[in-house]
């Protein structure tokens, strides 16, 4: 299959949050849908020991072109997806630009230095507030409220990526995601995979209207 | 079936670099697959243990990165294609046996595959292994992208036979662990015999002994080594993987190699000097061949290396400049050490552009300044830094509460040395800062071993070391051996938390199945330590009152060496997921907070992300999603108010 156009090429996208909260298996679905379109595609992460608690960032470049290096160079994404919403706007300050766009879970994950008593996490409403007043262009969802409806707060990705599907900035679709998530899961677990990406593309549509 | 086993025409699978590195072994047909885990290699022997048994590999996860080495050594002199997989601090180990196999050459083609962390994101130190290359004298091929890395494995394994020798092919962590478009190859048949033929003269390489040297005569082996590495920088001088784009004669000649040259390139599109700067991707590290670069460096005047960690490039093409100086002319070089490339820590595409932006003076301004300023401030106010901790639930987290207690009680200023594995973050507060040293693997127990030794001198201070199970089997041993020996009185506390924890549970010599999940004799650690006359306690770690009255009867004792063994699994471990044995509460009329004498030492001190400080309410609560129920933590609020009730 050849890959039409993109808007922009390389096509940079972010996929954040906090280490445990399945942003690796988010990062390969995504690129796996769109190497079967045809696009030359890197993803650049890294996990390990440092990772554990911390803030993950996987980085996916879409390309129709060339092979992209693993990491975006600052200020060059062109959407911020987070799992985790401290970590959306940590990301923003280093790799976003007024052009970029924020789609983002509610849900804190409190860092250790917040459960021990150290640290403040800012209430999530002024910190929307705050990226408000910052982008043209950003979605915050409680996506971990809806994986928590199906049953499960860890389908929290699966929702996330639906959402994203609504935003049709990246070309993917439903089809695509079934097909990769069938190649990734045992038949059992598709059904609920798929309810979950459903419900993250009808939040967002719902918050357009 | 794994994907990487897929056959068919246009196959094309978005893979990790690591899977590129088995893809290619296989389409080369390689027979043998050994390593030692660590990050960030880990995965190309699980990838390789998942298509084991269809394509008729062995495979296995060895006790260290020597003995890796050793073993596929053993299937290439039986005429068998292998490869060794470690991170670059493996190399170390491994180095000892690979200077010998250089010299003794191998005979089926053999690849001791390297990952560095530049960096240091999953590692403590950025140990740089294409140095070993020149140190060995073995040829040293780098790839630069995910379809490289797969394509050029099949030509290092007939490089390997053609000369008769060791082939290192050197990953780094943001290759190894990130992911891209490959197309496969073919898979070729499975049927493979092994056979040593030792009976012919001394030497002969093919039909002889394989011996490293005679002594006192180096020249057989030595001198048919280095003719080895001459052939080899011939056959680089055309290698396909060493490519270059860009003007005819560039203005500036960007010189690099592995993962670096996508920054590279990258850098160069988004200044738009595509006419101005030309890149040289070099695949064939080391032996550099010597008349491709003076060809290139004659086409320029300036000369940018890119590359990580030490100055390798830059110091070899420097030799080869100093060479040809007549045929390239002058040359002004920049890299590390004119400071527009860093020394330490890893490189990425924006360091590549402010070098750049400096020579070829382009300016380069991703986002406006207002934005880039406000942002910070924004990040600054609303989000909280992410210090590292153990997870929720881990046994560490207990056993260095214990140690640090045991200490404390013991009042002489006793001490923990450190060992690598996660039990390696107890040198930061989610340990309770108790580790006092941390080296490489095994070390702690070998300080230890050497502190122990310092009464002469007056010291008296306790000494303990601490190591997990599977770094015990790699390296601990033989440093628990000389303790016992010489009698030097520390304690070893040995926390076994069943499997190689820190990496993903990879078994070892003392687990009860193999890398395929086949049983295996499992090699009984307390039973060692008892054989190899150490004094030797067993507890479980989340009983604190116990395993702090036996560490500090151990410690009491100045007799020789002990060890404790700390056994519970760790919190990741599928055993432990599978249930929660309690149910954990807070009484909030119970917990004092801030008005206990303890000033909330559950949620300040203990700092198990599982219990939460409720700033409003002043009281600590249980964070019931990630609260893995190991009922620690009732044990050491002093108010009693954290409450655990068994599950039925």
């Amino acid at each position: 299959m050849s890959a039409v156009s993109l808007a922009k090429d390389p096509f940079n996208i972010i996929i954040t949050g906090v280490g445990g909260q399945g942003n690796v298996l988010a990062s390969r679905l995504l690129g796996g849908m769109l190497a079967s379109r045809g696009y030359l595609i890197t993803i650049g992460e890294t996990f390990g020991v440092t990772q554990r608690g911390g803030s993950v960032m996987s980085h996916v470049r879409v390309s129709s072109k060339a092979v992209s290096s693993p990491q975006i160079p600052r200020g060059m994404a062109d959407i911020i997806v987070s799992l985790e919403p401290a970590e959306a706007v940590r990301v923003m300050a280093d790799y976003g630009n007024p052009d970029c766009i924020i789609l983002s879970n509610t849900q804190p994950i409190y860092p250790v230095g917040v459960t021990k008593g150290d640290l403040d996490y800012p209430p999530v409403e002024e910190m929307k507030q705050a990226v408000k007043g910052f982008l043209r262009s950003f979605f915050f969802i409680d996506a971990t409220g809806r994986a928590r409806s199906l049953g499960n707060p860890i389908l929290t990705n699966i929702v996330m990526i639906g959402a994203l599907g609504a935003l049709a900035v990246i070309p993917f679709d439903r089809d695509d995601f079934k097909k990769a998530i069938a190649l990734r899961m045992e038949p059992g677990q598709v059904p609920i995979n798929l309810q979950a990406f459903d419900q993250g593309y009808k939040m967002v549509k719902d918050s357009d209207a | 079936m794994s994907f990487l086993i897929d056959e068919g025409k246009h196959i094309q699978h978005l893979l990790m670099g690591n899977e590129a590195i088995v893809r290619g072994a296989l389409e080369a047909g390689v027979n043998v697959a050994t390593g030692y885990p660590g990050t960030p290699s880990s995965e190309v022997i699980e990838a390789f243990s998942k298509v084991a048994r269809e394509r008729n590999l062995y495979v296995e996860w060895s006790t260290n990165e020597k003995v890796a080495t050793e073993v596929a050594a053993a299937a290439s002199f039986a005429g068998l294609r292998s490869m060794c997989v470690m991170k670059q601090n493996g190399v170390n180990v491994a180095s000892d046996f690979l200077l010998h196999l250089a010299s003794s050459g191998t005979r089926g083609g053999m690849l001791v595959v390297t990952c560095d962390d530049p960096g240091a994101l999953s590692s403590v130190n950025e140990g740089e292994s294409r140095l070993f290359a020149r140190l060995l004298e073995i040829p040293l091929l780098e790839p630069g992208d995910f379809q490289e890395t797969k394509d050029i494995i099949p030509w290092a394994y007939d490089l390997s036979e053609k000369l008769g020798i060791v082939v290192m092919l050197r990953s780094v962590t943001r290759l190894s662990h990130a992911s891209g478009n490959v197309r496969f190859g073919p898979l070729p048949g499975k049927a493979a015999r092994a056979k040593f033929s030792y009976h012919g003269p001394l030497l002969d390489p093919e039909t002889g002994p394989v011996i490293s040297m005679i002594p006192a005569r180096p020249e057989p082996t030595h001198g048919r080594q280095q003719e080895k590495l001459k052939s080899a920088q011939e056959m680089f001088e055309s290698c396909p993987f060493n490519t270059y784009t860009g003007p005819a004669e560039p203005e500036l000649l960007i010189i690099t190699s592995s993962i670096c040259s996508l920054y590279s390139r990258e850098a160069v599109t988004i200044l738009g000097l595509e006419k101005r700067v030309g890149v040289l991707k070099l695949a064939t590290t080391w032996p550099l061949p010597p008349k491709l670069l003076t060809k290139h460096l004659a086409s320029t005047k300036k000369v940018l290396f890119v590359e990580e960690v030490a100055p390798t490039l830059e110091d070899h093409v420097k030799v080869i400049a100093a060479e040809s100086m007549s045929e390239i002319g002058a040359t002004t070089f920049y890299g590390k050490k004119s400071g527009h490339v860093p020394s330490v820590g890893e490189l990425n595409p924006d360091i590549v552009i402010s070098a750049l932006s400096r020579l070829c003076d382009v300016p380069h301004q991703p986002v406006p300044p207002e934005f880039a300023r406000e942002a910070k401030l924004l990040a600054d106010r609303y989000s909280p830094a992410r210090g590292i901790s153990f997870c929720p639930g881990c046994p560490h987290r207990a056993s260095f509460w214990s140690i640090t207690g045991a200490l404390q009680l013991d009042a002489r200023q006793g001490f923990v040395c450190g060992d690598i594995g996660c039990y390696a973050l107890a040198a930061f507060p989610t340990g309770f800062s108790t580790n006092k040293t941390l080296h490489s693997m095994g070390s702690g127990s070998g300080i230890a071993s050497g502190f122990g030794k310092l009464r002469q001198f007056g010291m008296d201070q306790p000494v303990v070391a601490v190591c997990g199970d599977s770094t015990f089997f790699h390296a601990a041993m033989p440093a628990l051996a000389n303790a016992i020996h010489h009698r030097s009185p520390f304690t070893l506390v040995l926390m076994d938390n069943r499997g190689t924890a820190m990496t993903g549970f990879q078994p070892h010599p003392g687990s009860p199945t193999d890398v395929l999940g086949d049983p295996a004799p499992a090699l009984d650690i307390e039973k060692i330590c008892v054989s190899m006359g150490a004094k030797v306690e067993v507890s479980d770690p989340f009983d604190l009152a116990k395993t702090r009255k036996k560490l500090n009867r151990l410690l009491e004792s100045t007799e020789g060496a002990k060890v404790l063994i700390l056994r519970q699994a760790c919190a990741l471990s599928p055993e432990r997921r599978s249930r929660k044995k309690y149910e954990i509460t807070v009484d909030e009329d119970r917990c004092r907070g801030e008005n206990c004498g303890c000033n909330r030492i559950c949620t300040r001190i203990f700092g198990c992300p599982g219990l939460i400080w409720d700033r409003e309410k002043k009281v600590s609560r249980i964070d019931d999603i990630i609260c893995t129920a190991c009922g620690v933590c009732p044990d050491i609020c002093p108010a009693g108010a954290i409450i655990k009730k068994e599950v039925s």
